[in-house]
């Protein structure tokens, strides 16, 4: 049974469609294995009955030799921040707990359609604010990577931290990740897999859980460049529902991928190259460029000047979107609520948020709100814009010189979980390099290329234009062709 | 810039988070630290630059003038809409009493 966890997305679709296994087969395996991985903390519910179900309806319409979708029997994680009908969905906080959404959200409802199946709800920062899986309400997720000779736990990553770690530890093929400014590509740089934040407006964002409207882009967490464009193929799309959703056909992603570069040029951004950076971290990146000229791309020096700006941009854009938000948590509609004895409407929305909301959470809504208050809007808010918008001209003017971007994903390998949580100025620093093409709402991706002197993943980033994800992909598969990644967390748990 | 404990007791109010003293000890020191590193941003020249509010360049869009032409977002879904209300009754959300 343990042989079906370590397929991945596109050898398990082929795998049902040829009959060399039925859906049913690895949906068990995988459901047996999350069961198994209780201490990896990965998964705030499990959902086998859905598993079964799905693939049970993959293995009937094989029989009947009808279409079986481009995900079919392929059972995946979902990220605790997508609404599934009749499945809590809590966005990893107390304030939700117990929320069972009416209906399904447009990427999840995608994803079914294209014949995959839920293992469960996967574990997350609360309300994907956090670089460390360390704020959920549900309690920290393990990463499965240990530092070679320590037990200490390590962090997954985060936002999306519960998929980073379920896919690195081969108890979900893929998984559904979220990424506002690096959730989705400093996770998967930390558990040493492949995840990729499209073009913003790709996915929908309609019954995703809001953090900050102007950021938030799903994508997919996966094992390999191939698996990542097929779930993105199955989860993008127009979707009326979502004001911002692109209006544009998804490309056919899987069947455009090609690793030769010849002709490409990548430009490599020397305002990454920061005081202090690990000499590993800058050590990868070398071999990153030296992957991308064997495959026949030209490396060129660029700059992105406002480079350093683009964080504490994003520390003041970030949490006033999301003060503005979640003020939709108030103890009336749905959720938690904390009436205390003869407390009055406004007591009672204080009441439940002071109980509802974790730590980081009421620190990004305070600092929302403070920077959209009367008298300090236009020195943060609207200055924060401004930068928005330096930041996305530095990435235009770079497209004139090159075809995409490589970076480091993340300026240290993974941590030790508690060794940064007194801290939040140096958690934020962990996104350093991931939050500017965020703000630019690029497409961008993180490919697994090595293994530090510690024995953890480190990653590399891939940058590109909007709309071009084939581009990103492309560089992103030369890359692992070369990188040979082929390293898994030894198993602890 | 930095705020004092009352002005942070001011925000925690306007965000409707009860904080009690300990709560707001804590936390003027940590916000303190965000925003002096934000500060930071006023060395920029933004001198001719519009702020940005649309990241990719899109349409607005209207939706075809249909009642009910998106189910899932129409109406005459009171059960659904109320089904994970806290205290729904009669078809309402319940609150505490707001007028004396």
């Amino acid at each position: 049974m343990s042989e079906f966890t370590q397929l991945g997305v596109k050898a398990i679709r082929d795998g049902v469609a040829a009959g060399d296994f039925t859906a049913r087969e690895v949906a068990e395996a995988f459901n047996a294995a999350v069961a198994d991985a209780a201490a990896l903390n990965a998964f705030i519910v499990t959902t086998p009955d859905h598993a079964l179900a799905s693939a049970d309806a993959v293995d009937a319409k094989r029989a009947k030799g009808e279409n079986l979708g481009i995900m079919g029997g392929v059972p995946i994680g979902m990220k605790d921040l997508f609404a599934t009908k009749g499945v809590q969905t809590t966005a990893a906080s107390h304030i939700l707990e117990g929320f069972k959404p009416e209906y399904e959200s447009t990427v999840s409802q995608n994803l079914w359609n294209a014949g995959a199946g839920m293992l469960g709800k996967l574990n997350l920062d609360q309300f994907a604010m956090g670089s460390s899986n360390e704020t959920s309400y549900f309690g920290n997720v393990n990463s499965p990577w240990r530092k070679a000779g320590s037990n200490a736990a390590m962090s997954p990553g985060g936002s999306s931290g519960g998929s980073s770690s379920a896919v690195a530890a081969r108890i979900a093929p893929a998984a559904t990740g979220t990424d506002t400014g690096g959730s989705i590509r400093q996770p998967a740089a930390f558990a040493g897999i492949t995840g990729i934040k499209p073009t913003y407006g790709r996915c929908s964002r309609w019954g995703v859980v809001a953090f900050a409207s102007s950021l938030d882009q799903a994508g997919p967490m996966a094992r390999s460049v191939e698996d990542c464009a097929i779930m993105l193929e199955a989860m993008a799309g127009f979707d009326p529902k979502d004001a911002t959703s692109l209006k544009m056909d998804v490309p056919a992603w899987e069947k455009g991928l090609n690793a030769d570069l010849k002709g490409e040029k990548i430009g490599i951004p020397r305002e990454y190259r920061m005081d202090g950076t690990d000499a590993e971290i800058l050590d990868c990146w070398e071999r990153g460029k030296q992957w991308l000229r064997d495959a026949g791309a030209e490396i060129v020096d660029i700059s992105l000047p406002h480079t350093k700006y683009a964080l504490p941009a994003y520390y003041i854009i970030a949490p006033a979107e999301a003060s503005s938000n979640l003020a939709r948590y108030d103890g009336v509609r749905y959720g938690l609520r904390d009436l205390p004895e003869g407390a009055g409407l406004q007591d009672m929305y204080a009441a439940t948020r002071a109980a509802g909301f974790g730590d980081e959470v009421k620190r990004r809504v305070l600092i929302g709100t403070y920077v959209l208050s009367a008298g300090f809007y236009d020195a943060y808010y609207t200055q924060a814009q401004k930068v928005r918008a330096l930041v996305a001209r530095d990435f235009e003017q770079a497209w004139t010189q090159c075809d995409a971007i490589l970076a480091p994903t993340t300026p240290t390998a993974s941590f030790p979980l508690g060794s940064l949580s007194d801290d939040p100025l140096t958690m934020y620093l962990n996104d350093v390099f991931a939050v500017p093409a965020s703000l630019a709402g690029l497409p961008a991706m993180s490919v697994p290329a090595m293994l530090n002197s510690d024995g953890l993943p480190l990653g590399l980033q891939l940058i590109g234009k909007p709309f071009d994800e084939q581009g990103v992909l492309n560089a992103g598969l030369a890359i692992q062709q070369r990188a040979e990644f082929e390293a898994q967390p030894e198993r602890w748990w | 810039m930095s705020v004092t404990r009352e002005e942070v007791a001011k925000i925690a109010s306007l965000a409707r988070i009860a904080m009690d003293d300990a709560a707001l000890e804590r936390m003027v020191p940590e916000l303190n630290g965000i925003l002096n590193w934000v500060e930071q941003l006023g060395e920029v020249d933004v001198t001719g630059v519009e702020p940005m509010t649309a990241v990719i360049p899109n349409q607005l869009r209207l939706r075809d003038d249909v009642v009910d032409a998106i189910p899932e977002t129409a109406g005459g879904r009171r059960d659904d809409v109320l089904a994970n209300a806290p205290a729904a009754e009669h078809g309402f959300f319940g609150v505490p009493k707001v007028i004396e």
